[in-house]
This record gives C-alpha cells, sequence and structure tokens, in this order.
C-alpha cells in the first residue's frame, strides 16, 4: 500500500530579523501519513496563530520546512520535476483561507477559472470548458450567468468563498486543503458545500485536508482530527472521540466554548484564562493556561495512547502507553 | 496578563423576548425606514435592499442574518452613508435618537459616524494602520470629531475604552503586527466605541477566530454594550452565535427582511418558510453526516422571481406567491413576517 502523502517530522521556524534569538517555531515535529487507496477527510484545528495555514503552506510546497521533509507519493516535493511537479502542482489543490486576499482585481471571475482549465488542459473545447465551469459554480450555490463576467469587488464575502471551491472542485485533485472554506457562507449553504466536498472524497477518491476552528462542522465532515496549539499536536484521533469525549484540556476549552443554536445550552461554563503575552518556551506549551497543571508539566508531555483511536499530549494521562509522534497517523481512522 | 471573563458572561444573561420588545417601543433608539439601494452593474440593475425596516431599543442586540449575497453588509454600509458607485441610496431613512442620518450634510455625517452610530467591517481586524501605533490611531479618531477636547481628557477616554475590552494600557504604544487576531479585533471594538455611540455595527467580527477567541470578544462587546447602553447590530452566519447572543433575530432573503423576532421565537417557532429551512439546517452532534441544506440556488437580483422572491425554493408555494409579492404583517407579540400564509392572521403594515 502506498502512500499518497507523508509528512516526517517536519518543523517550521520563522526567524524574526536575520540574527535573533527569538525564532517563532511555528509547527513542531508534525508525523503525518495520508495513504493513496484510502481517501480521506482530516481535520486540522486550533486556535489562531497556531500552526495551520503554516502546515497548509508546507504541504502546498509555497514554504520549505525548517527540518524533516514531505513526500508526495513517495518523493520529496522540494525535489520534485518535470512532468512529476506538474502533477503534483494539478493533483494537490488548495482553497485559500481569505477570499478578500486572493484575487487579482483586475480579473473577472470568468479568469480565474478558465487559466487552470487551459493549464491543466481539462477540457476538449470550449463548449466543454463552459460546461465544467458552469457545473462547478452550480455545485457551490453560484448561478453562472450572474457570476460569469464580474469582477471580484463586484461580490459579497460568501460569494468569493465559493469561487475558490468551484476552483477546487473543477481541477478534481487527489488532495485537497481546504484552509476555512466556509467561514463565510450560511449554515444552510455551508451543509451543501460540505456535502459536495464529501461528496468529491467518496465517489471521486480525493483526500481532503479540512483546516478550520468550526468544530461543529469538523464532526459532521471528518474521520480524524488533529488538534494543534502553538504548533504542537495537543490531541488527535478519530473525529467522534475527540469531539464528543475530549481527553486534552485545550480540546476541552475549545468543546467547551462552541456556541451551540441551542437555547438552553449556554456558552462557556468554564472561564477563560487568557494566553500570556510571552509564551513559556519549555515544557507543556498550553501550561499557562491549564487550570489542571502541575510541576511536572515544565517538561514537554510526550503523546499519550487513550484508547485504539485517540492520543493526547498530557501528562494527566501518563497512565497509558505512550505513542511516537511517528506512529500518530496508525490512530486517525481512514 | 491574567483574566477572568466569567463575570462579564454572568451578566450577559439578562436576556428576556418580552422585556425586548418593551424595551423597543418604551423608547427606540434606531428606526430604519424603507431603506432601497439598488447596484447599476453592466450585467443590469440589482436591487441589493428592498424597502428595509426595523427599529431597534437602547440596549438592544438584533442579529442579522440571511444568504451570502442577501444585502446584510449591503444594509450596514447604507446605514453609515458608504456605499459606492456603482450603487446608490435610493430611499428610506435611518433615525438614530430623533435624527435622520439621510438628511444630513456631508460633514455632520461624517461627525455622526463613531459618535452616534459606529461600524466595525466584515474583516475589520485587517484595516488598522500597520504603521503607526495603536494609540496614535485612536487620539486621531477623537481628534477629528472633537477638535477642541484636551489631552488628559483625549487619554482618559482612550484608556478608558482599551480597558473596556479587557486590553492592556500597553496596547496604546503597539503596532498592530504586534497582537494577535482577537486582540486587533477587540482594538477595532475599542475604537468603535471610543465616542459611545448609540447604534454598534458589527459586520461578521469573529468569523476569522477561535471559538475561544470569539467568546472573549463577543463578552466584551456585551459588556461594553452594557456600559455605554448602545443598540448593537450583530452581522453573521453562525446561528450558533446568535442564539447565544442577541435579543432578536432579523432575517434578510434577496434584500427584504422576510422575518423579525424575539431569538427564542425564531429557534423555537420560526413562522418565515426559509427560516425555518435555516433552523431545520443548523448542524448538532446527534445526526452526524446528515446534510440538511436549503435546496435550489439564491435568486439573482438581477432577475427576481415574481411575486414572492422565495416561491422557487418554497414548500407552500402556489399561484398567488407566484404572483403577487407579500406584504410584511405583525403577527401576535409583535413579531413581523413577510409571507402570504400569515396575510390573515396578521395585522398589515402601512
Ligand atoms: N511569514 C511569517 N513570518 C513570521 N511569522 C509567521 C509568518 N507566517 C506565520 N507566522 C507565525 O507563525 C504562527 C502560525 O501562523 P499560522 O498562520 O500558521 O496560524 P493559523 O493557525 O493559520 O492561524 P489563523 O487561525 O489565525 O489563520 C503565528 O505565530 C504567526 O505569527
Ligand atoms: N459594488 C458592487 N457592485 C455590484 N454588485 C454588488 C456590489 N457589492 C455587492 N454587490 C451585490 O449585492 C448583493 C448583496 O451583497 P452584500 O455584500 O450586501 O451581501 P451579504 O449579505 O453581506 O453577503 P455575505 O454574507 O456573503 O457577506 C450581492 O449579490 C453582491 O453580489
Ligand atoms: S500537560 Fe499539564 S499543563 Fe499541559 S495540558 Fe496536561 S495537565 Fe495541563
Ligand atoms: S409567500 Fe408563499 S412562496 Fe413566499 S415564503 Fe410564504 S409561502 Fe413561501
Ligand atoms: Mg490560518
Ligand atoms: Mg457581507
Amino acid at each position: 500500500m502506498s502512500n499518497l502523502l507523508e509528512l516526517k517530522n517536519v518543523s517550521k521556524v520563522y526567524q524574526r530579523g536575520i540574527i535573533s534569538p527569538h525564532a517563532n517555531i511555528a509547527l513542531r515535529d508534525i508525523s503525518l501519513t495520508l495513504k493513496e487507496d484510502e481517501p480521506t477527510i482530516m481535520t486540522v484545528a486550533g486556535e489562531s496563530g497556531s500552526g495551520k495555514t503554516t502546515l497548509a503552506m508546507l504541504l502546498l510546497g509555497f514554504i520549505t520546512a525548517t527540518t524533516g521533509e514531505i513526500l508526495y507519493r513517495g518523493k520529496n516535493i522540494a525535489g520534485l520535476t518535470g512532468k512529476d511537479r506538474l502533477a503534483y502542482r494539478r493533483e494537490v489543490q488548495a482553497v485559500f483561507q481569505d477570499p478578500f486576499a486572493v484575487f487579482n482585481p483586475f480579473y473577472t471571475v470568468d479568469h480565474l477559472l478558465t487559466v487552470p482549465i487551459k493549464r491543466f488542459k481539462l477540457a476538449r473545447n470550449k463548449t466543454d470548458a463552459r460546461n465544467r465551469m458552469e457545473e462547478a459554480l452550480t455545485a457551490v450555490g453560484l448561478r453562472p450567468e450572474d457570476i460569469l463576467g464580474r469582477f471580484p469587488h463586484q461580490l459579497s464575502g460568501g460569494q468569493r468563498q465559493r469561487i475558490n471551491v468551484a476552483r477546487a472542485l473543477l481541477l478534481k485533485p487527489r488532495l485537497l486543503i481546504a484552509d476555512e472554506p466556509v467561514s463565510m457562507v450560511d449554515a444552510s449553504l455551508r451543509a451543501n458545500i460540505l456535502e459536495t466536498l464529501r461528496n468529491l472524497q467518496r465517489d471521486h477518491g480525493v483526500s481532503i485536508i479540512y483546516i478550520t476552528h468550526d468544530l461543529t462542522t469538523a464532526y459532521h465532515i471528518a474521520k480524524s482530527i488533529i488538534v494543534l496549539y502553538r504548533g504542537g499536536v495537543m490531541e488527535a484521533g478519530d473525529v467522534d472521540a475527540v469531539i464528543k469525549s475530549p481527553q486534552h484540556p485545550y480540546t476541552q476549552l475549545l468543546v467547551d466554548s462552541i456556541p451551540w443554536p441551542n437555547l438552553n445550552q449556554r456558552w462557556g461554563e468554564h472561564p477563560i484564562i487568557a494566553r500570556e503575552a510571552d509564551s513559556v518556551s519549555t515544557g507543556c506549551p498550553f501550561r499557562a493556561r491549564c487550570p489542571k497543571a502541575m510541576e511536572i508539566c515544565k517538561t514537554r508531555p510526550p503523546l499519550f495512547q487513550i484508547n485504539p483511536s485517540q492520543a493526547a499530549a498530557c501528562y494527566l494521562h501518563d497512565k497509558q502507553p505512550e505513542i511516537v509522534a511517528e506512529r500518530l497517523s496508525e490512530l486517525l481512522p481512514a | 496578563m491574567m483574566m477572568d471573563t466569567k463575570a462579564a458572561g454572568a451578566q450577559a444573561g439578562s436576556r428576556n423576548a418580552t422585556a425586548a420588545y418593551d424595551a423597543a417601543s418604551a423608547k427606540s433608539v434606531l428606526q430604519v425606514k424603507g431603506l432601497e439601494v439598488t447596484y447599476y452593474t453592466d450585467l443590469g440593475r440589482a436591487k441589493a435592499l428592498d424597502d428595509v425596516s426595523f427599529t431597534l431599543g437602547a440596549g438592544e442586540k438584533l442579529g442579522m442574518v440571511g444568504e451570502s449575497g442577501s444585502g446584510k453588509s449591503t444594509m450596514a454600509l447604507a446605514m453609515m452613508r458608504m456605499i459606492k458607485p456603482p450603487g446608490r441610496i435610493e430611499g428610506g431613512s435611518v433615525i438614530v435618537d430623533g435624527t435622520d442620518l439621510m438628511a444630513l450634510d456631508d460633514d455632520t455625517m461624517r461627525r455622526a459616524r463613531l459618535d452616534k452610530i459606529a461600524y466595525i467591517p466584515q474583516g475589520a481586524m485587517n484595516s488598522l494602520n500597520p504603521v503607526t501605533r495603536i494609540g496614535a490611531q485612536m487620539v486621531d479618531a477623537i481628534k477629528s470629531h472633537m477638535p477642541r477636547e484636551g489631552r488628559s481628557a483625549i487619554m482618559d477616554r482612550c484608556m478608558h475604552a482599551l480597558r473596556s475590552v479587557d486590553l492592556d494600557s500597553g496596547v496604546f504604544r503597539m503596532y498592530a503586527h504586534e497582537l494577535s487576531g482577537g486582540m486587533k479585533q477587540r482594538v477595532c471594538i475599542a475604537i468603535g466605541i471610543l465616542l459611545e455611540p448609540k447604534v454598534i455595527i458589527a459586520d461578521e467580527p469573529t468569523s476569522a477566530l477561535d471559538v475561544v477567541t470569539q467568546r472573549q470578544v463577543m463578552e466584551t462587546i456585551d459588556r461594553v454594550q452594557d456600559q455605554i447602553n448602545a443598540a448593537v447590530i450583530l452581522i453573521g452566519h453562525d446561528m450558533g452565535l446568535m442564539a447565544q447572543f442577541v435579543d432578536k433575530v432579523a432575517v434578510m432573503y434577496a434584500g427584504r427582511l422576510v422575518e423579525v423576532a424575539s431569538v427564542r421565537e425564531m429557534f423555537t417557532d420560526p413562522k418565515h418558510p426559509y427560516s425555518q429551512a435555516l433552523i431545520s439546517s443548523l448542524p448538532n452532534l446527534d445526526n452526524k453526516g446528515v446534510f440538511q441544506g436549503i435546496p435550489g440556488l439564491a435568486p439573482s437580483l438581477l432577475r427576481l422571481p415574481s411575486g414572492c422572491a422565495f416561491h422557487p425554493r418554497c414548500p407552500h408555494a402556489e399561484e398567488l406567491q407566484r404572483t403577487v409579492r407579500p406584504e410584511s404583517v405583525t403577527l401576535a407579540g409583535g413579531r413581523t413576517v413577510t409571507c402570504h400564509l400569515y396575510a390573515e392572521e396578521g395585522q398589515r403594515h402601512v
């Protein structure tokens, strides 16, 4: 069984200035595997600044890892050339986080969609190209006759976001990295778009990495989840287990902070302890905010395996067997 | 810096449907009447706002929801008189505390922004100036409205605003890039409340934030609102946030307000077929993998369906709905709905 994508101990450090001592570790020792013949949907969740977009940028080859390597179909993406490189560019697609930033204001929506069709030779002729474009736009709830020919500034926030999703649908990649793809659309459309994404996985064998802070939609669409905090994995496993029974104090805070559309379930029983201005650099990264912090937490906790499909990096579970980061993927259901 | 926001959360619990209506009828700080906006595009005329009317009392919180592209941001911009060509405000009034903003000259309107009505735009935290300190941006905002205000009074105002959004006074000397997303968002709120406006409009203030930061920002808005007793309009898609935060919910569909009701009425007994579909599409943890979106596409503003704009997607559509446009009616308890199904039961507006 071959691997579609493999991350081996990947870290990313942003240097502040050239010789500054304050390096910012945006991602710390991440190992992950996605199998070629088991398309899955994996959620990456975590607060603002936890390293989610950094992970997406690494997978897309837009930035390079400081240490560790990323393999696509067994080859390091940093060294891809010629045909392999074109295949990777075509097969790995993204929906970017900020729909206000990615559009070139001088081109109409059509341009955004026709360029990849031409570049990757997706259509047999003009009519075919037009049909594909219309099909993709309709799938995200847009009317082609209204949208084609318009400039980005003439569209609402959610309309721009959906054009990005339409572009990804058009390309039918092998791996889709979707960074907050539905944050600006309403619940009903959100349901429609997520269903489209799930069908893409189920019927077309597309693996999806769904980056979000919305745990409710993560629960509905994903199979597995990885919870990041300051660049490190706090908890990972089966999405049902992690969201219904979170074991790491940080995941517990996240789940507790979900605003439910239910008047009888009030928001946030637990008080929020604000994150400290300058971070604790050693030990458990969540220590400063953790209501259960102990003396031992001053050293960095390893991952403990809580059950066959759930692990948490927290000393509250140190009676459980440790699991090395490289084997984390084995817990994640496909 | 450690802080406990529980107290703020607890005092936010004063939400009561009947009290909300009483407050509204007793004294409304905001009256929007017949607001209309059209975008004149190359493809034709798009009526983005059609006869939008509602009122809000001091201390009330209104949630504004509706499909993407239904006109929510347009409404906010129109209320601020910030619609740019090819858009045009074609009618209506926005009365804040007795003054009709639409009747003001440009200069007076400029002062009314921030002073009477403040707008925190979609993606606000990206709008802070990267090269000026936060403090300088705050001082500028005050000076442009109160040219005669003394230095120490200005400083007092800034510090008070920062404190009320739970930010350290040190933030005054910092630059935007030194702050996290949630902190920047709170700075934008602080600027919004500097002059203690009567009405605050926040356009998706937390859609880019994680749930924990989201909770902090909403608790902040809540507390600030309590202090200055402003009316708040929260635009957004997150029905969870609405359920936890607002008193009233207004539902926009194709540029019209199709329903306005208390948050409890909206979540337990929505009347308009679109609101009903919206409420039943909400996710919970019991029906994993069931996606219940509303079938069909949002209508084109360039070619609105005849009669009721929702009729092509409505399970109750009959001949009447396809030809005759429904008018807004008031139902028992003061809620309003724009749908033929309630024409008998409701009271016509004039
Ligand atoms: N180009 C850069 N230079 C320096 N630091 C950066 C850069 N890009 C990101 N960072 C830092 O790396 C960390 C992770 O950022 P990242 O954008 O991956 O977060 P995120 O999880 O996507 O957050 P959000 O939910 O706000 O989008 C942050 O502390 C950020 O400040
Ligand atoms: N400058 C413009 N020129 C032409 N049409 C516009 C312009 N700005 C907005 N529109 C159109 O007006 C309609 C309403 O847009 P608006 O931004 O108010 O929607 P919204 O309800 O805020 O949506 P979202 O939830 O996606 O932000 C949309 O159909 C949009 O395409
Ligand atoms: S390791 Fe310690 S500080 Fe970290 S989450 Fe667990 S109990 Fe809290
Ligand atoms: S007026 Fe008729 S078509 Fe429109 S929402 Fe009501 S029942 Fe449906
Ligand atoms: Mg990001
Ligand atoms: Mg908008």
